[in-house]
């Protein structure tokens, strides 16, 4: 039994627990007790992988463990993480965790909804350690299905319309990720021999260049779906505005980053050439997601739409950095899918507290709000610096490294396009700014607002555990990046080759 | 000799915030504010120890030499490249901790009267501390990307400050215009280190300031619209610069900044962070001086301009926070030309440490003249001047120290200001008579307003005041400060600065220049009568006539020249209505409207073949008799 097993394992007992539980109390127990140990599970993870690395283990995933599945097409299950998995597992155990205190309430069907949540999870963290392309896509889909119905049943406003629009369009683009997998596969023995799913297989092998142009723009769109890569990002204001909060921290914070991570392991990982040589057509549409997400955000009225549209800038910045095929770019692009995980998670945990109490998003109708419940206030002021990039959080760091990174490519296009990406933080303080002065300051706009008491102990708990890491991160960022930068190195070699 | 202790410098201020932020409340409002300022005295001693153990060690071939106690990687970008947070103590970096600690302590003790009873007092002294730590960092940075990092910093902490009232509309609006602008000016120092990090391969001071060229030699070559890359990297960096030290065009923001606490403007907007920016320049100087003269060229001409506009909108303003921000402004357009006129060796340098030198006076009166308007705003409730006049009496110690301010600032012998303005005068007269002549122009404009302002607070009619709202003195600690710094401000100037501070790090000794010293105090003296004149008595008509008889130019130059009008029409007609609203309209409706469009035309589709299934047999067989005699046909007769 492989220690990374225990990521699949412990959500699917959290589901036999939510089964077996009777009434509220129970259910939060397992919920708790299940994230926890998550949680604890993650961290176990981070501290075997760097002394792993400090005694001085060089190989390129650690904690494997394979099992063959389905014989005849060589389909395994096969697990491994590197630093990058595992700085994509303490994300999502923090979220998870997270998301459990800020749905404390959850009302109505609160088991069903749990275990919704529950199966998601199952996805969320068997996609992250899965090195086998088979495997990682089921636990893709396993991620994205629940959604349709966490939306759906629990969301606000246009939920149907909503779950429908962002279900169809992540199923669009698992479809072409599908043929692209099959491709991969068809390819992946190309002097012979048995084909294979596995990624690190794979990787030995040059596929042929053929093969990559064909099928490199179908897994990167595929995956770029979730990424919210432009055009094809208009699921994320709707899907997020609909959402319940945990269900948006989630998504946000973690299901977004299975895009990046996804784009990153599979289609540049195996089909280095065609990256390169196809870069900057997607290069073109991220840079233009960077800036276009943050001036649709200005103009927006509802909290969560300038969030998912600030989303759209954020994650625009990942795949661009990913896309500058370098290992200062890349490991920013790591960072910042951490930083924004994290930071957006906590934007969606706010603003569903916030909505708790007022009923409404549109920062119109609110004013003065950090007079009547400063501690979400403060919250929301830190989410907001982190977002604009202040350092001693985590989004300078990430941003930072993005730039410094994307900056050293020896291509006048490459840089250009990073000024025109780095333009991004002065709109980001616009918008940012817009909604801290609108919501928090001024004065009180609707006065039954007055009587509304501040967060509750649980609430509290999910916003201080996320500030926390966003501050870690922030402050002391050499560790994580030198665990990412060290694994992406043979990432990079691949590509020089 | 080791200076680890420097740490706690910049230590002692962040813990201080974090406590005072983290659990300031459960502190009463006294409590916190006491620690606050007990910190700080401490800093301020440690940082008076630093300068002296630094100014008293030995040069190495007669220059000072920098010294590093601290420098470690915080994070890894390439092998070259990689942010640093270190200490780095040299000449400007140790007189800057003694200004800074100097006036942060002062604003923390006078705060105590100033700020008591608001709500929100602990708030107010961890954000204090949160900028004198941040102020702190920034100075001692030992590499340009620390700079940035704490640059970010103090921006966020001024952006706290000015926006401390922040149910008020106007202080949230200012402080959110405040931050936007120099976010904005911090993108061109932004691209500015990309480009001249990418080109050098370091960050680091020491590497870049070091006049060895092979540092640029990569860039050698590199031009980009006529000028060379190095050029354009220290242009865009300085643009940064423009925007902390609110050069024209980027000085927007500061004379709205005036909402916030005015012991705020005292220490933020007056002596410590706008001049940030001179500091930076003055930091970055041999890299200016060597690889892109002409850089150093717009400096004293942005520099220049900056400081006649200002001090022209100065001389109608009638808010006196708004009079003294625009004299800020003015001000720092002095310390730039200085740089930008400054040569390198030698006696060429005199700019350089002139710029220097002004900073290290100004930050001093004009502290002082900032908490001496915060004690009359105290005391009358406004800042209009007209609700002032006649204060010397109610308020004499208030009334010594500002006028002993205002005689600094208008380079009257001997305070202060009149040794470092000469050296500048003399250094722009050096570098052209025309520049000489604009500056000595703006200094007689100086002593004017300065004057104008004095009067109409303390001579002039009386206003009429509610009975039991009579002005009154300021409290103990609020008077303090006020009278240390006015005691810096008399005795300042007699320091030997260029012995301390020197663009090539030797000994520079300075001498009065006899002609240019004798001008500028007679026009000034000018300017001080001309404005006794018009303003002391308060009832002179020619000010109203002379605003009547050039209206235009009057009004014109009360609404700032319009500028403010014109970043307004561009923020909110071009960038919301222009582009974000276009873009935000597409996004729904071009882009998602297409697919909307394709889920619809699915669904059409659907609709539209479902007949085809309908279950009935009759139907079915039907259609399988037609689609045969449609292929037998088509098999005859094709």
């Amino acid at each position: 039994m492989s220690l990374l097993s225990l990521f699949v394992l412990i959500p699917l007992l959290m589901l036999l627990g939510l089964w077996m539980a009777q009434g509220m109390k129970q259910i939060r127990a397992v919920m708790v007790t299940g994230a926890s140990l998550l949680l604890g599970l993650s961290f176990v993870v981070l501290g075997g992988y760097l002394s792993e690395r400090a005694a001085g283990n060089t190989a390129e995933m650690l904690f494997m463990a394979d099992t063959m599945w389905f014989a005849p097409l060589n389909i395994h299950y096969a697990v491994g993480v590197d630093g990058i998995s595992v700085a994509m597992l303490i994300l999502s155990s923090l979220i998870v965790f997270t998301g459990v205190f800020a749905s404390w309430k959850m009302d109505p069907m609160p088991k069903e909804f749990f275990l919704w949540f529950c199966l998601l999870s199952v996805g969320v963290f068997g996609f992250f350690i899965s090195i086998d392309l088979f495997t990682m896509f089921m636990f893709y889909e396993v991620a994205l299905i629940p959604m349709y119905l966490l939306i759906g049943v629990w969301g606000t406003g246009k939920k149907e319309y909503a779950a429908m629009k962002l279900t169809l369009m992540l199923m669009g683009g698992s479809a072409l990720l599908l043929v692209g997998i099959l491709g991969i596969y068809f390819h992946s023995a190309p002097e012979g021999g048995t084909y294979t799913m596995n990624i690190l297989e794979i990787a030995q092998n040059q596929m042929p260049i053929g093969a990559q142009r064909l099928f490199f723009p179908l897994t990167f769109v595929g995956f770029g779906v979730l990424g919210a890569l432009f055009p094809f990002h208009t699921w994320s204001p709707d899907g997020h505005a609909s959402a319940p909060t945990s269900v948006s921290m989630l998504h946000a914070g973690v299901l977004m980053k299975l895009g990046g991570y996804g784009c990153f392991r599979v289609a540049i990982f195996l089909m280095p050439e065609a990256a390169q040589e196809l870069s900057w057509i997607f290069l073109l549409l991220t840079g233009i997601s960077v800036v276009y997400g943050a001036f649709s955000a200005c103009v927006q009225t509802d909290l969560k739409y300038i969030n998912a549209y600030s989303s759209v800038s954020h994650c625009g910045l990942v795949l661009f950095a990913i896309l500058m095929l370098n290992q200062t770019a890349m490991t920013g692009a790591v960072m910042q899918m951490l930083s924004h995980g994290l930071m957006t998670a906590l934007f969606f945990a706010l603003i569903g507290m916030i909505y708790g109490r007022t009923h409404t998003r549109d920062i119109r109708e609110m004013g003065g709000l950090m007079k009547i419940m400063p501690f979400l206030g403060v919250g929301y002021v830190i989410a907001g610096l982190a977002s604009l990039g202040l350092p001693g959080l985590s989004g300078f760091v990430a941003e930072m490294t993005v730039f410094v990174g994307s900056f050293q490519h020896d291509d006048t296009f490459h840089r250009v396009l990073t000024i025109v990406a780095t333009t991004s933080i002065v709109i980001t303080a616009v918008y940012i700014l817009r909604v801290v002065g609108k919501l928090l300051y001024g004065s009180v706009v609707n006065q039954n607002h007055l009587a509304l008491t501040d967060a509750t102990w649980f609430e509290r708990v999910a916003v201080v555990v996320l500030i926390a890491a966003i501050v870690a991160i922030g402050v002391a960022p050499l560790w994580i990046s030198n665990m990412i930068g060290g694994s992406l190195a043979p990432v990079v070699e691949q590509l020089l080759k | 000799m080791s200076m680890e202790y420097a740490v706690l410098i910049l230590l002692l201020p962040l813990v201080t915030f974090l406590l005072l932020g983290l659990v300031g409340t459960r502190f009463s409002a006294r409590t916190a504010g006491l620690i606050g300022s007990g910190v700080l005295a401490v800093v301020a001693c440690l940082a008076y120890v630093t300068a002296w153990n630094y100014f008293s060690m030995p040069r190495v071939e007669g220059v000072r030499v920098p010294v590093v106690p601290l420098n470690f990687e915080w994070l890894h970008f390439t092998d070259q490249l990689h942010i640093d947070l270190g200490i780095l103590l040299d000449p400007i970096s140790v007189m800057m901790l003694v200004v800074i600690t100097t006036v942060s302590l002062m604003v923390h003790l006078y705060s105590l009267g100033y700020m008591k009873g608001e709500r929100g007092f602990q708030r107010y002294y961890a954000f204090l501390s949160l900028f004198t730590f941040s102020m702190l960092g920034l100075v001692v940075a030992t590499n340009i990307f620390q700079t940035y990092i704490f640059w970010e910093l103090v921006g966020v902490s001024s952006y706290l400050l000015i926006g401390f009232y922040y149910t008020k509309p106007e202080a949230v609006a200012a402080s959110k215009k405040a931050f936007i602008v120099t976010r904005f000016a911090d993108l061109g120092f932004l691209i500015g280190i990309l480009l001249l990090s990418y080109f050098t391969g370091t960050f680091s001071f020491e590497r870049l300031t070091s006049g060895d060229a092979s540092v640029f030699a990569d860039a050698a070559g590199v031009t980009f619209l006529g000028g060379s890359v190095i050029a354009w990297a220290v242009a865009l960096i300085f643009i940064g610069c423009a925007g902390k030290s609110a050069m024209f065009p980027l000085h927007i923001w500061l004379p709205d900044a005036m909402e916030g606490p005015t012991p705020v403007s005292a220490l933020i907007h007056a002596a410590t962070m706008v001049v940030a920016g001179v500091y930076l320049v003055a930091r970055l100087f041999p890299v200016y001086f060597f690889q892109a003269p002409e850089v150093l060229v717009m400096i004293a001409v942005v520099g220049a301009f900056t400081s006649l506009y200002a001090a022209v909108v100065a001389c109608v303003q009638t808010d006196i926070k708004r009079v003294l921000a625009f004299s800020t402004i003015s001000q720092i357009g002095f310390m730039m030309v200085a740089l930008g006129v400054s040569g390198m060796e030698g006696h060429e340098g005199l700019g350089y440490m002139a710029s220097m030198f002004h900073l290290f006076t100004h930050a001093m009166f004009k502290a002082l003249l900032f908490l001496g308007a915060g004690a009359i705003i105290h005391a009358v409730h406004s800042n209009e001047m007209k609700y002032m006049g006649g204060l010397r009496r109610q308020m004499p110690i208030t009334h010594l120290t500002f006028l002993i301010a205002c005689l600094a600032i208008s380079g009257i012998p001997p305070f202060s200001g009149f040794f470092s303005k000469d050296e500048i005068l003399a250094a722009c007269f050096e570098f052209s008579p025309w520049m000489g002549g604009i500056m000595s122009f703006i200094a007689a404009l100086t002593a004017f307003y300065m004057f104008r302002l004095y009067y109409n607070i303390f001579w002039a009619q009386p206003a009429v005041h509610e009975p039991g709202h009579e002005p009154h003195e300021a409290p103990a600690n609020m008077t303090i400060p006020l009278v240390i710094l006015a005691a810096i401000s008399c005795v300042a100037g007699f320091i030997p600065f260029g012995h301390f501070v020197s663009a090539d790090g030797q000994s520079l000794t300075t001498h009065l220049e006899g002609s240019v010293a004798v001008t500028s105090v007679v026009i000034a003296c000018v300017a001080i009568g001309i404005a006794t004149v018009l303003y002391r008595k308060g009832t002179n008509p020619v000010p109203a006539h002379l605003a009547e008889r050039f209206k235009g130019l009057h009004k014109a130059a009360y609404h700032r020249f319009y500028i403010d009008e014109f970043y307004q029409f561009v923020t909110h007609r071009i960038i919301f209505r222009y582009i974000s609203r276009p873009i935000a309209w597409f996004d729904r409706h071009v882009i998602d409207g297409a697919l909307n469009g394709l889920a619809w035309s699915a669904q059409r589709l659907s609709y539209a073949i479902r007949g085809l299934q309908s279950g009935q047999i009759q139907q079915y067989a039907y259609v399988f008799l037609l689609g045969t005699l449609i292929i037998v046909v088509l098999v005859l007769w094709v």
